[in-house]
């Protein structure tokens, strides 16, 4: 009876944390939001923010999408030449990634890269009581670290997703057309064909702005709330890529289910 | 880090993912120019639209002209009409037939238009009288079994 | 005793259902330099959280300039705080700007000055502390007590009428612990400002403050003048000032005594 007590309350506890945390991160958002005035006023925070978050994570999105890219079109015409449509292959190549495979890749590296990059800066920043000393200094880390660091986030997801589902279907061009040999004429009129820009490429484009928002917010909220030492940054950097990654993968079917229901 | 390669780089980045966006919409997906040019609306009523979906393509002789915007359901009638917005460049006599067709044998469906000889259009607005609706693949099925027994049953009193 | 700047009375805080302070009485005089001291874990850091709005009481009354800390809305809590100047422990130098920058930060926030002005002022500031040389190195290329001057430069870049110091002693050698003590009474004297100065190092402070409170386990236990603290006989000064071992704060962690613990063993 003694362990199925503990059992139970353990869970109530914990449950009960995550809920008062859920809380917690919730009314951080809407402060965050209420103090987003000054990054657009002082477009040198956002500037630098969008260089940290999206210039410097350009290599690994590029190269992971050109990978991405080769690897679907050799799968690809795999599985298509055995039913004799080795045809379809730009449409395959194409759909995959305009619709799931850019913005959830793309979101989960930018989630490992610029995500835990960001937590560990807020952490850092706490741990040496910095943001402390801003607020003493009447200057609101809020509107100053945290919010610039966010909307740099959100800004940069779409475009290093496009960059991303770009790079794919170059790769998937190059091992289908240029090696293997499908029909490049074929390749690309069935893809412009069967890829509609409204139900596909803005569908794929609005998943990532709200996979942009999630990872950013997740991010800078963990940083923000890190236990201020080494062992608790490290900790919250952890929580950043994991969190995101759950995030992304659950919003991505909710999302899912709603846009391409019925096409 | 120094604010001129900073300024450079984001610029670079802005300009790269916006010409990875015109890249997707050009050459990957069909935002091609007619998306933007001025249609006209007409009206097809059908008894049976089969597998024919909003956003279809319109079809004429084989070139795509315009596409289906609304399907709905008339409960007086019992049919349903099909909203197509046609290019306005293109004008179709008023004894067109209109026909609901599928790509290669399981493909997707789409409108397809046989011009007719009359000599007046179809106004914008107006509807298209002939209209043959969707073959229904289990009715063809079921008709051909029937029509396989009953000759079956024919040879079999003949004999 | 001068009109106090910083008034204490009654002051109670706790965290979930820890008591960290209970019944503070204090009065800080304006433009004195005032240090309060105790053991780690006296709530002394907390006192100093408390008088900079960092955190709220739970009951009691903390009054700066005549007003009611607790009460401020948040416009005219920075409004506070702009007058108001604090050195943390480790300096807090914010890591991505040079030593300039860092002391320039509340210059170009809070004021409209031109970037003329302003350099004249940080360098001004920092031949005050004695870092002018350094104003274009990087925090991460300073040693600790050179971080430390540069955090104390920033922190009365806007020429204070309170300042907090946070343990400002703590992990410096013995140069720069001087250089640090003289800068403090130095910077108070010629702003005229009203110094809190929280630490645990008796020698130095008492050296240069004007009075000593002195703390244990969230209550004022002793006070008086640097001459009154040394001569004190109250066991808890006494032990402090004069680093005995054994005394009120005791060496031995709470434990059964050790022969009970031994033969508990052996008898098994």
């Amino acid at each position: 009876m003694n362990m199925l007590e503990r059992f139970f309350r353990v869970i109530g506890s914990n449950t009960i944390n995550r809920v008062w945390r859920l809380g917690f991160a919730a009314r951080f958002f809407i402060a965050l939001l209420a103090h987003s005035g000054e990054t657009f006023r002082r477009p040198r925070l956002l500037l630098r923010e969008l260089y940290a978050s999206g210039v410097l994570s350009l290599i690994i999105i590029l190269v992971s999408g050109l990978f991405v890219g080769l690897v679907l079109g050799l799968q690809g015409y795999d599985t298509l030449q055995r039913y004799g449509s080795s045809e379809a292959l730009g449409i395959l190549v194409a759909l995959s990634l305009v619709r799931e495979l850019g913005p959830v890749v793309a979101g989960l590296l930018f989630a490992s890269r610029a995500g835990s990059s960001i937590t560990a800066e807020v952490g850092l920043m706490k741990a040496t009581e910095q943001l402390t000393a801003m607020d003493m200094m009447a200057v609101n880390p809020l509107a100053r670290i945290i919010a610039p660091r966010f909307w740099g986030g959100v800004l940069s997801m779409p475009v290093l997703a496009a960059l991303f589902t770009a790079a794919g279907i170059f790769g998937g061009w190059l091992i289908g057309v240029v090696f293997i040999g499908v029909d490049e004429g074929a390749f690309w009129a069935q893809m412009q064909a069967n890829v509609n820009f409204v139900d596909d490429v803005c569908n794929g484009i609005i998943k990532s702005i709200v996979f942009g928002v999630a990872v950013s917010l997740i991010a800078v909220f963990e940083g923000f709330d890190a236990v201020p030492t080494a062992e608790g940054v490290s900790r919250a950097i952890t929580r950043t890529v994991v969190t995101s990654a759950l995030a992304i993968l659950a919003l991505d079917f909710v999302l899912t289910s709603f846009m391409f229901r019925g096409l | 880090m120094n604010r001129k390669v900073m300024d450079l780089w984001v610029g670079i980045f802005v300009v790269i993912g916006f010409a990875a966006v015109l890249f997707l919409a050009l050459k990957v997906s069909n935002f091609s120019a007619s998306s933007f040019a001025t249609t006209y609306e007409v009206t097809a009523k059908f008894d049976n639209i089969g597998g024919l979906k909003v956003r279809g393509p319109v079809k004429s002789a084989g070139v795509v002209v315009g596409r289906v915007s609304a399907i709905r359901f008339d409960p007086q009638t019992y049919e349903a009409h099909v909203v197509l917005k046609i290019d306005s460049q293109y004008q179709f006599p008023r004894d067109t037939f209109a026909s609901i067709l599928t790509s290669g044998l399981l493909g997707e469906q789409y409108i397809g238009l046989d011009a007719g000889g009359d000599e007046t259009m179809i106004p914008a607005g107006g509807t298209i009288a002939k209209t043959q609706s969707a073959i229904v693949l289990e009715k063809l099925i079921s008709q051909f079994l029937f029509n396989k027994a009953s000759e079956g049953k024919k040879d079999a009193r003949a004999e | 005793m001068t009109f106090p700047y910083v008034e204490i009375s009654g002051l109670d805080f706790a965290y979930g259902d820890r008591q960290i302070l209970s019944g503070i009485n204090m009065q800080l005089p304006k433009g004195k330099l005032t240090a309060i001291m105790g053991g780690s874990g006296c709530g002394k850091t907390t006192l100093l959280r408390l008088i900079g709005g960092q955190i709220k009481p739970c009951r009691g009354s903390l009054k700066v300039a005549g007003q009611e800390v607790a009460r401020l809305s948040e416009r005219d809590l920075y409004d506070m705080r702009r007058r108001t100047g604090m050195l943390f422990q480790f300096g807090a130098l914010f890591t991505d700007l040079t030593v300039f920058d860092n002391v320039a930060f509340p210059l170009r926030e809070h004021t409209k000055l031109p970037e003329s002005a302003i350099r004249d002022l940080v360098l001004l500031k920092l031949e005050a502390v004695g870092l002018r040389g350094a104003a274009q190195l990087m925090p991460a290329e300073l040693s600790g007590g050179m971080a430390r001057r540069v955090a104390l430069a920033r922190s009365v870049a806007l020429d204070p009428e309170l300042i907090l110091f946070d343990e400002p002693f703590t992990g410096l050698d013995p140069i720069s612990l001087s250089i640090i003590a003289t800068l403090i009474r130095r910077l108070t004297d010629a702003l005229g400002a009203t110094s809190v100065m929280v630490t645990h190092d008796v020698h130095e402070s008492l050296a240069v403050v004007d009075y000593v409170y002195f703390m244990s386990a969230g209550r004022v236990v002793g006070s008086g003048s640097p001459e009154e603290i040394k001569v004190s006989s109250d066991p808890y000064v006494y032990q402090f000032v004069h680093a005995q071992p054994d005394g009120p704060v005791h060496f031995h962690y709470q434990a059964p005594t050790l022969d009970e613990q031994l033969l508990a063993g052996a008898l098994k």
